[in-house]
């Protein structure tokens, strides 16, 4: 088994399921003859020849429109969205056509097409090049929005995404595109989409997050045990569909729960889990669920980008007051 | 040092004036059949609208945008696709569903506020109906790759107004056509307004209109393509140049815009009231240069059509139509179906809903 990063699992993934299926195809701004700004695409253009691994004009709603008109014809397209602030411009074609084809058709037609972008922030980088869009995509019912958190997942959920019979978004945490460096299996596997993983266990709290923040709150894990308290740790890795079941078992064990997540504070994806939370297990819970989140202003420049951040000491904060209360 | 880098012409195609006259160099070799084809569409696309016009005021169905004045543009483009190639429309192009074998009920169905109306029959090679104008552009020209990607020998044709070439999709659909030399027709069927929004400009220093540029056609030059303007109201015009077109994209040899000039006859759609904003003595001279009337005087010189052929032909229409109503009053959705069909397989939180719905 070779040793991979995030980044390239996501080529890994990308090159096996285009050796599996012809019809893939990779599209997206700089993904051919560059390889990807991040290399995610890095040598598929060289493999698979530009009929396969598309160089775009400089349009993003182009991208996800014409990858609409690809995956009505039969085709897999996987397009790349160079930056998370740059996938607003295709909201409309996702909103209004990628996720409502099979309903509108009532399945006649659909639209099984995968839209991959690095996301957040923590790499000091520009403007609208930091954002966590992905309450957006969860709203809109039709598409699934998947994170992953380490390289094995990226693998296996891209390859999951993109033999899914529906559009995927697939959002992949930047800051660790090659912080982590994990054993990944060589060939065809697939992690399911709708599953929640239980990274570790614990009897006191349930931290939920996903993505970037999953290494966070892990370390935020390893302090609370380091005083007593047994943090359970859930890696969501797919917001929707969101895998509820391994969630509010969890939370249900230990009657409290943090959600940690990088996009702002108010209706962010905590938000849908804390309501759910109260919904379902209301005479279970010992503390009020609590949100340990970015806030709710545009995400600063990079001087200030740490102190927008949710980080373990703020995890920690959150851990304090819930086993208090 | 100046010099001029570049010099650009539109053409402009009638083939049959206002009071029926042929230009013989450029008629299409069509069968009588063929002609009479073309004219019963036009008349199926009329009655269809007139019905479904009632309907509306009844309240029997919803909010519809009528085709009428605008049938040569609809049915001669969609009778120079092959049945192999796809359509792209927006939301008025009902001849062109008819054309592709898409009942009458389907419509009805859908403008009647039912999903089950765009579920269209197998094979019949159109996209449903496309409301966010402009943005079926990229559909068309991302199908029209994919044919491409895949050494197929179909194309695509697709339908946008002439406020959709304002849009974002459907210049960067424009772009991608011209830089991958995708399979693909668009047509823009110029009809004159834009709800209440003219496409024309009438003041020298202000907007208040849709676009400045001398034609619409214009705008493929933009992107390394053809443009060309056709006298939307001329069936066999429109006809003879989207044949060309798509048997040029068909052949890979890229894509063409038409740019079909017509006019909106009635309002944009039903909840609209074009006399807020239309002078009505535009809207009596273009009814003088409406198409059906126009084909009808070509095909009686060509001793296709007489009284009796029209009684014939507007009685078979009627009963199509009238069918269709029937079936269409019928029809009933399912209320579970709002959430079978959101993805292939029900989500935990749909699952949990549509219980709650049902119980």
């Amino acid at each position: 088994m070779a040793k991979l990063t995030i980044v390239e699992a996501v080529r890994d993934a990308l090159d096996t399921e285009m050796g599996n299926d012809e019809k893939v195809i990779v599209l997206g701004e700089d993904v051919g003859v560059d390889g990807g700004v991040f290399r995610a695409t890095d040598g598929l253009q060289k493999k698979y020849g530009n009929r396969r691994v598309i160089d775009t004009p400089l349009a993003e709603s182009g991208i996800v429109g014409t990858s609409i008109g690809m995956a009505i014809q039969g085709l897999k397209p996987v397009c790349e969205i160079q930056f998370d602030g740059f996938t607003y411009p295709a909201f409309d074609q996702l909103f209004s056509h990628a996720a409502r084809i099979r309903n509108r058709t009532r399945g006649k037609l659909t639209c099984p097409l995968v839209l991959r972008f690095p996301y957040g922030g923590g790499i000091r980088a520009l403007e609208h090049h930091n954002e966590s869009p992905e309450s957006y995509f969860v709203h809109t019912s039709g598409l699934k929005v998947v994170i992953p958190s380490n390289p094995y997942d990226t693998k296996g959920l891209l390859i999951a995404a993109i033999r899914d019979p529906d559009p995927v978004i697939f959002m992949e945490p930047k800051r660790i595109y090659r912080a982590i460096r994990d054993e990944v299996p060589e060939g065809t596997y697939t992690v399911e989409i709708g599953k929640a993983n239980v990274l570790r266990e614990g009897t006191d709290l349930t931290l939920i997050s996903w993505g970037a923040m999953v290494r966070e709150a892990m370390k935020a894990a390893d302090a609370a045990a380091a005083q007593g308290t047994r943090a359970e740790v859930i890696d969501v890795r797919t917001l929707s569909p969101c895998d509820w079941d391994t969630i509010l078992a969890s939370v249900q064990k230990t009657g409290r729960a943090i959600v940690v997540h990088e996009a702002p504070h108010t209706l962010g994806f905590g938000a849908e889990i804390a309501a759910r939370i109260q919904e379902k297990l209301l005479l279970y819970l010992k503390a009020p669920v609590i949100r340990v989140t970015g806030y709710d202003t545009p995400f600063p420049y990079f001087k200030l980008e740490d102190a927008y951040l949710p980080n373990p000491e703020r995890i920690g904060r959150a851990i304090e007051q819930v086993m208090k209360f | 040092m100046q010099k001029i880098v570049g010099k650009f012409s539109v053409k402009y195609v009638q083939i049959v004036d206002e009071k029926g006259n042929v230009d013989k160099k450029l008629e299409p070799k069509l069968s009588s059949q063929q002609l009479r084809d073309l004219y019963k569409w036009m008349v199926l696309e009329r009655t269809f609208d007139n019905t479904a016009l009632s309907l509306q005021r009844e309240g029997r169905i919803g909010t519809y945008a009528q085709s009428l004045g605008e049938e040569a543009v609809h049915v001669g483009a969609t009778f120079a696709a092959r049945d192999s190639d796809w359509i792209f429309t927006d939301y008025r192009e009902h001849a062109s569903y008819l054309m592709r074998g898409v009942p009458v009920k389907n419509l009805l169905m859908h403008w009647g506020g039912s999903e089950d109306g765009m579920a269209l029959p197998e094979k019949s090679n159109i996209m449903p109906v496309c409301i966010p104008v402009g943005t079926q552009t990229l559909h068309g020209v991302g199908a029209a790759l994919a044919m491409k990607i895949k050494n197929q020998k179909t194309a695509t044709l697709t339908f946008v107004g002439d406020a959709s070439t304002s849009t974002g999709d459907f210049n960067e659909g424009l772009n991608f056509a011209g830089t991958f030399v995708t399979p693909s027709v668009i047509v823009i069927r110029n009809n004159h307004w834009a709800i209440s929004v003219p496409r024309t400009c009438h003041d020298a220093t202000w907007g208040g209109c849709q676009t400045r540029a001398e034609t619409l056609a214009q705008k493929a030059i933009g992107y390394g393509f053809e443009g060309i303007q056709v006298d939307g109201n001329d069936v066999l015009a429109v006809y003879a140049v989207v044949k060309q077109a798509m048997d040029r994209a068909r052949d890979g040899k890229g894509p063409t815009l038409i740019e079909c000039i017509t006019y909106r006859l009635g309002p944009h759609t039903t909840a609209d009231d074009p006399t807020r904003y239309q002078d009505p003595k535009t809207l009596k001279a273009w009814l003088e240069k409406e198409p059906l009337k126009r084909f009808q005087l070509y095909l009686k010189k060509k001793k296709l059509w007489d009284e009796k052929y029209e009684a014939a032909v507007q009685a078979e229409c009627k009963r199509i139509v009238d069918q269709g109503v029937v079936e269409a009053e019928k029809h009933k959705p399912r209320p579970t179906d709002m959430f079978d069909y959101v993805y292939k397989s029900l989500t935990p939180n749909l699952k949990e809903q549509r219980d709650e719905w049902q119980s």
